[in-house]
């Protein structure tokens, strides 16, 4: 394998871990404030086909980050009722939420554009393209670090770099400031929260807001980035396997960003290699395409240690009496 | 005159039917230590929680300091100067000291300058009222003593000049509370008004200047300590006069029923726990084994009664009993007559949401008088826990109600019943009246005399010291997995117990 080759399967890596990214971050503030969430997939699912359906309508691709923004946020705020409101089990609420993306996506899909369930490809102004930093070209001939430069942390849609950057982001507000600090706590023990004066509503409502932007963002650059328009599952659980890796990450953001980086990086070379010829025996495609899942249910089975959840999560609230 | 700390007027409060509080009004003068008594149930908490703004009284009237005030929410009592303890700390456990001191009390929305702050604020705290802590220990690697420590700091931190403590004593050694109690005069010497909720008598008539007593959800009476005694609170409390010393006579011991050699335990993560016990308990006696919670006792009953293995040798009336296999479990424990009212009867005694009838024959699935063959006879278990809730004078007495509805006397008479009953050789009991109120107390500690009066020999395990001295006719001190020494419960005193529970032996 050259350099070259490399460099452009890390490429497609670091595309491929983007959605993975915001997903993971987003269950990662949802989570941590003690609301389970599973229904990441369906959220991300929602915000792909009205990202795409707005962007292809309009013709502006920010609107059509606006609506999957919008349509991520409404489901969140059903888990939210369901889970924090009204104090249901939120397995069941996130299940539900996966099954309604995944046929009410389809369904208007199909009502507003008879495609057979897609959005019209979108093209131009309808879908964020790549965008390269200052002297990529000029510096595209420097060895190493050119390439490196230009082909792989260059020329990346807007979206990668605000996904990369929310890492960083996360971290700060989680572990720097009061919010987060609130935050933590009410994912670990809502009875030292409200006694301390602090609404336990308020927060988890919060967390539940910020994770529905985030997948919002997520679905949005799966259709509107990565792809060029929505079809239908096009998640194909990306959600779950963000919740695999959120839990690899035991919950904390750069960890978030190396496993979701591992998981877009086995995601990339089941694209670039298609039967890989290991001489004795050759690995087929569909085992190379498996690969990610196969690593969540490793994952999920325990290995790499002990993950510890919140506390609290799971558990609604209710004062004791 | 000055105006009280707190003054509440007319306060009611129902749960559904229940009515927690009727018309209750207390006036708590500043500078003060009032303790509030009664047993359990009797709306002690829900009184407090309605002044910390945790729940809304259905109707009555707070005045702080004389001027009337609103407690709809925690952060209004917080601005009115309250902080409470609760009994089980409202602590996050993977956070450190200081930010647990600072949740809901930054300065900004930037961690960094509150931390700076809270840590300045912490060593004047400590200086001025003998509050060690160290601010940055992570709270889940603590003892449950400084986490008290460091409840109280958060109220201080947030200005608090009330202080309600529900039931502080209940999770700590004798050192500890004795620690705590310090600390409380140290706070009322700089002029902070202290509430203090506890069901137990001797704490109330050490510490505090006035005490209220409830009862049912009422206020039965507010009168000095000074002025009142342990008998006349009890009195007052369960409205009818209680024995507070446990009436027996002395101890006629037989033949030895429980001989234990060199019985060695190591835990799950291959910690000794117990080293090498030795000791005896005869036909008719009870043997008190006192320590500091976490000395081994525990580990002891479980080996005893068959849910922990270990090494060394135990006869029951001179036959061998397995330490380890298939003859080990509780089933041949029972079978070998040994019965047990383990120490955390909530998680070990009785499943919380199975109802009375139903644990009444957990254990003894497998006596023919409750089954047949592989069906079980559920009428037959119901009258026979209908009889036994009459004779052992279970509150409410209905087999049908779930065991987590009953108080926690009341939970611990259901065990008991289903253990004596069985008429054992040995009874193992672990802390037979922690979490129970005065008058079932009573009732619990005559049951466990009855039995060693019919000649059966009792293991108590108990860190209340005063209910060994009171309870047990021999007493056997454990430190560290050992036993340090046995005394005659006559021979000996809290003082010299309390030495070898250091471990200090003379």
């Amino acid at each position: 394998m050259d350099f070259l080759t490399l460099i452009q399967i890390l490429d497609s890596s670091v595309r491929l871990a983007t959605p993975l990214l915001l997903a993971c971050l987003a269950g990662l503030f949802s989570e941590r404030a003690g609301i389970f969430d599973i229904g990441l997939e369906g959220k991300m699912l929602a915000a792909a086909m009205f990202s795409a359906a707005t962007a292809a309508i309009t013709g502006n691709v920010w609107l059509g980050l606006l609506a999957g923004i919008g349509a991520s946020m409404f489901l969140s705020i059903i888990h939210g009722l369901a889970s924090i409101t009204f104090r249901g089990n939120q397995l069941i609420s996130g299940v539900a939420i996966n099954f309604l993306a995944a046929g009410i996506t389809v369904l208007v899909a199909q009502d507003w554009f008879s495609q057979g369930g897609r959005t019209p490809q979108l093209s131009g102004a309808g879908r964020f393209e790549g965008f390269d930093l200052p002297f990529a070209d000029s510096l595209g001939s420097v060895p190493i670090f050119g390439p490196t430069y230009s082909e792989l942390v260059s020329g990346h849609s807007i979206l990668v770099y605000i996904a990369f950057l929310a890492v960083p982001a996360t971290w700060y507000v989680l572990f720097r400031t009061r919010f987060g600090l609130r935050l933590r706590a009410v994912g670990e023990n809502p009875a030292a929260v409200d006694t301390a004066g602090v609404s336990v509503v308020g927060l988890r409502y919060a967390a539940v807001a910020i994770c529905g932007v985030l997948c919002g963002i997520a679905g949005a650059y799966l259709a509107t980035a990565l792809q060029a328009g929505f079809v239908k599952d096009m998640t194909a659980g990306r959600g779950f396997i963000a919740l695999a890796a959120l839990i690899f990450a035991k919950w904390r953001p750069w960890s978030a960003l190396w496993t979701c980086l591992l998981f877009g990086f086995l995601q990339a070379i089941a694209l670039r290699f298609q039967n890989i010829d290991l001489g004795v025996i050759t690995v087929p495609v569909q085992l190379m395409d498996a690969l990610p899942y196969i690593l969540v249910v490793v994952i999920l089975a325990g290995v790499g240690g002990k993950a510890i959840p919140p506390r609290a999560g799971g558990e609604p609230y209710v004062k004791e009496r | 005159m000055t105006a009280p700390a707190i003054e509440l007027k007319g306060i009611s409060k129902a749960f559904g039917p229940v009515q927690a509080n009727k018309d209750i009004s207390i006036r708590v003068m500043p500078g003060t230590i009032h303790g509030i008594i009664g047993e359990n149930g009797a709306g002690k908490s829900t009184l407090m929680s309605i002044l910390y703004g945790f729940y809304k009284a259905d109707a009555g009237e707070v005045f702080i300091s004389g001027n009337r005030t609103e407690i709809p929410d925690s952060q209004a009592a917080i601005a009115a100067g309250i902080g409470m303890v609760f009994q089980h700390f409202k602590l996050v456990e993977n956070f450190t000291v200081l930010e647990n001191i600072i949740l809901g009390a930054e300065d900004g929305a930037l961690l960094r300058p509150s931390l700076a702050k809270a840590r300045k604020s912490l060593l004047e705290l400590e200086q001025e009222y003998d509050l060690k802590v160290d601010p940055d220990a992570v709270i889940e690697e603590i003892g449950v003593g400084m986490q008290q420590r460091v409840e109280i700091l958060k109220a201080l931190y947030r200005q608090a000049n009330i202080l309600i403590l529900d039931e502080p004593t209940g999770v700590l050694t004798p050192a500890e509370a004795d620690q705590l109690f310090r600390i409380l005069g140290r706070l009322k010497d700089e002029g902070k008004t202290i509430i203090l909720i506890t069901h137990k008598l001797r704490e109330i008539m050490d510490i505090t200047d006035t005490v209220s007593v409830m009862r049912r959800g009422e206020m039965t009476a507010t009168v000095k300590t000074s002025e009142t005694s342990p008998e006349h609170l009890a009195e007052l409390m369960v409205g009818r006069k209680v024995l507070l010393r446990v009436d027996k006579t002395p101890a006629q011991p037989g033949n030895v029923v429980l001989d234990v050699q060199n019985l060695r335990v190591r835990d799950e993560q291959g910690v000794e726990r117990l080293k090498g016990i030795d000791l005896q308990v005869r036909a008719g006696e009870i043997l008190g084994i006192a320590g500091v919670a976490g000395n081994g006792q525990s580990e002891l009953l479980e080996v005893l009664g068959g849910y922990a293995t270990g090494t060394g040798t135990i006869t029951l009336n001179g036959q061998p009993i397995d330490l380890t296999g298939k003859n080990s479990d509780g089933r041949s424990r029972r079978a070998n007559g040994i019965a047990h009212v383990p120490e955390d009867r909530q998680r070990e005694g009785l499943i919380m949401d199975f109802s009375a009838w139903e644990n009444t024959a957990f254990g003894y699935h497998h006596d023919p008088r409750y089954a047949s063959g592989i069906l079980m006879n559920n009428a037959a278990i119901k009258a026979d826990t209908q009889e036994k809730m009459d004779r052992f004078d279970v509150r409410p007495p209905h087999p049908h109600l779930a065991a987590k509805n009953f108080s926690g006397g009341n939970q611990q008479k259901i065990v008991l019943a289903r253990e004596i009953e069985r008429n054992p050789d040995l009874l193992l009991v672990g802390q037979p009246t922690r979490g129970v109120d005065i008058g079932a107390i009573e009732f619990i500690h005559q049951q466990i005399v009855a039995l060693r009066d019919q000649g059966k020999a009792v293991l108590l395990v108990s860190v209340e010291l005063e209910e060994i001295l009171g309870l047990a006719d021999r007493v056997a001190v454990m430190f560290d997995g050992q036993i340090m020494g046995t005394r005659a419960a006559t021979d000996t005193d809290e003082k010299e117990l309390g030495l070898l529970m250091a471990g200090v032996t003379a």
